[in-house]
């Protein structure tokens, strides 16, 4: 019986994109519903009626929703490229740092760009972005996932690929080579990934979106 | 292999309670450790580097922080051991940890919301958190537990929260008997099993040490 996997998203969310990272890993083939946030779909409020959000992904008209959830049921049922590491050790770590991501860093990060650069609020933004660096340098891989990438790796393209993009679109920048040289690097390895790349949201639509966002356009 | 296991534990944390019964629940043995919330030791700066907080477990040398990926990683590393605390289908899978993960992001702030606050605030908190038990509620259905027959993830996750009702109750002036009978009834069902009974805090002694804690905060 063929698999029917839907996916309700935005391209320019990095929350569905970190599903059609997962989903591109294990080569599957999805149809793409795109989601108006200001006029919802009833497809969507049915599938997610308690967080009424994308990504919704329906695999034989199952709907699941959250992110990183979504990204553990796809290494869960499809072979391909695997996401978390089979060690439960190592898989309660990426479940750490990817939380660590979505809880800590992610909400301090983008609380610079509405506080128009704020120097404490940059300052707190970086605090828990060193933590990030300081992980990637105790490991000393080129991904957080190792040779490959992982959970962590998709939990953070945020940082890899939007937080530039906002950067560029608000002119409030703090994310250096200089203060964060290994994540920097990272970045620049993870959004030029075949797999990654093939996905993200073409970057001049974004940053003219966050101009328009962050009131600079 | 002699397995060096440590639970490192805040008497009233809700978030360490869960892990208390996972591991009563295998029935894995353990030392215990208490922090004093109010005097952390720089061991848990030690094994919790990021956010110095409990649950930790330290399984021979190695932390795991996060109480519910604690409850995953002992399911995993005691997979030999019933029950399981997941589902076996990738599916049923994906719903307890959704739910858990909604448990987690939500009820905690909500419910902080009814003991900390006044007036609009705590009227907003109240509401939000009758909310989410009424989700929640609707999520349990008919089953006995969330794990179907047997404790599972999602009703290790939310039962520590149980020896809150009396507290959020008593603040927010409201019954939680009133307002979601078929949870309540689980939660009484859920305390008659051993690894939770031997878990839960006494409601009274939560609703003293937050009654005080809300004293002090508010000097």
């Amino acid at each position: 019986m063929a698999d029917e996997v839907k996916l309700y998203g935005l391209g320019g969310s990095p929350f569905v994109c970190r599903v059609k990272i997962a989903l591109n890993m294990k080569g599957i083939k999805y149809e793409n519903f795109e989601e108006d946030l200001g006029n919802k779909s009833a497809d969507l409020l049915k599938y997610n009626p308690v967080h009424k959000k994308v990504p919704v992904l329906v695999h034989n008209g199952n709907p699941i929703s959250e992110s990183l959830v979504i990204v553990e049921y796809i290494d869960d049922v499809w072979k391909g490229l695997p996401i978390l590491p089979q060690d439960p050790y190592e898989k309660a770590l990426a479940r750490f740092w990817a939380k660590f991501v979505d809880d800590k860093c992610m909400p301090a990060v983008y609380k610079v760009f509405g506080s128009k650069g704020d120097e404490q609020v940059v300052a707190e933004a970086c605090e828990q972005m060193q933590i990030l660096e300081n992980e990637l340098k105790v490991k000393g891989t080129k991904f957080f996932g190792g040779d490959n990438i992982g959970l962590v790796d998709i939990a953070a393209d945020f940082m890899a690929y939007w937080l530039g993009i906002i950067e560029e679109a608000t002119e409030i920048k703090f994310f250096t080579k200089d203060k964060f040289p290994k994540l920097t690097e990272w970045a620049d390895h993870f959004v030029n990934c075949e797999i990654v790349k093939e996905i993200l949201p073409p970057r001049e639509d974004m940053v003219s979106f966050f101009k328009k966002r962050f009131g600079k356009a | 292999m002699v397995e060096e296991l440590v639970f490192v534990n805040f008497w009233s944390s809700p978030f360490g309670c869960r892990v208390k019964i996972a591991l009563e629940e295998k029935g894995i043995p353990y030392d215990y450790k208490e922090e004093d919330l109010f005097n952390k030791t720089s061991f848990l700066s030690e094994i919790n580097p990021v956010y110095n907080k409990v649950p930790v477990l330290v399984h021979n040398g190695k932390s795991i922080c996060e109480s519910l990926n604690i409850i995953e990683y002992i399911d995993e590393a005691w997979s030999d051991r019933s029950p399981s605390f997941l589902p076996s289908d990738p599916y049923q899978r994906s719903q307890a940890r959704f739910w858990a993960d909604f448990i987690d992001k939500e009820l905690y702030e909500a419910s902080k919301k009814i003991y900390r606050c006044k007036g609009e605030e705590q009227e907003s908190g109240k509401k939000e958190l009758l909310r989410i038990l009424k989700l929640v509620e609707g999520e349990l259905g008919n089953k006995p537990f969330f794990g179907g027959d047997n404790l599972g993830f999602v009703d290790i996750s939310l039962i520590p929260f149980y020896s809150r009702f009396y507290t959020w109750e008593t603040f927010g002036k409201f019954s939680i008997e009133e307002e979601c009978p078929n949870l309540m009834a689980w939660a009484k069902r859920c305390s008659q099993k051993e690894s939770v009974a031997k878990s839960l805090v006494d409601p009274i002694k939560i609703y003293d040490f937050i009654f005080y804690l809300n004293k002090y905060l508010t000097k």
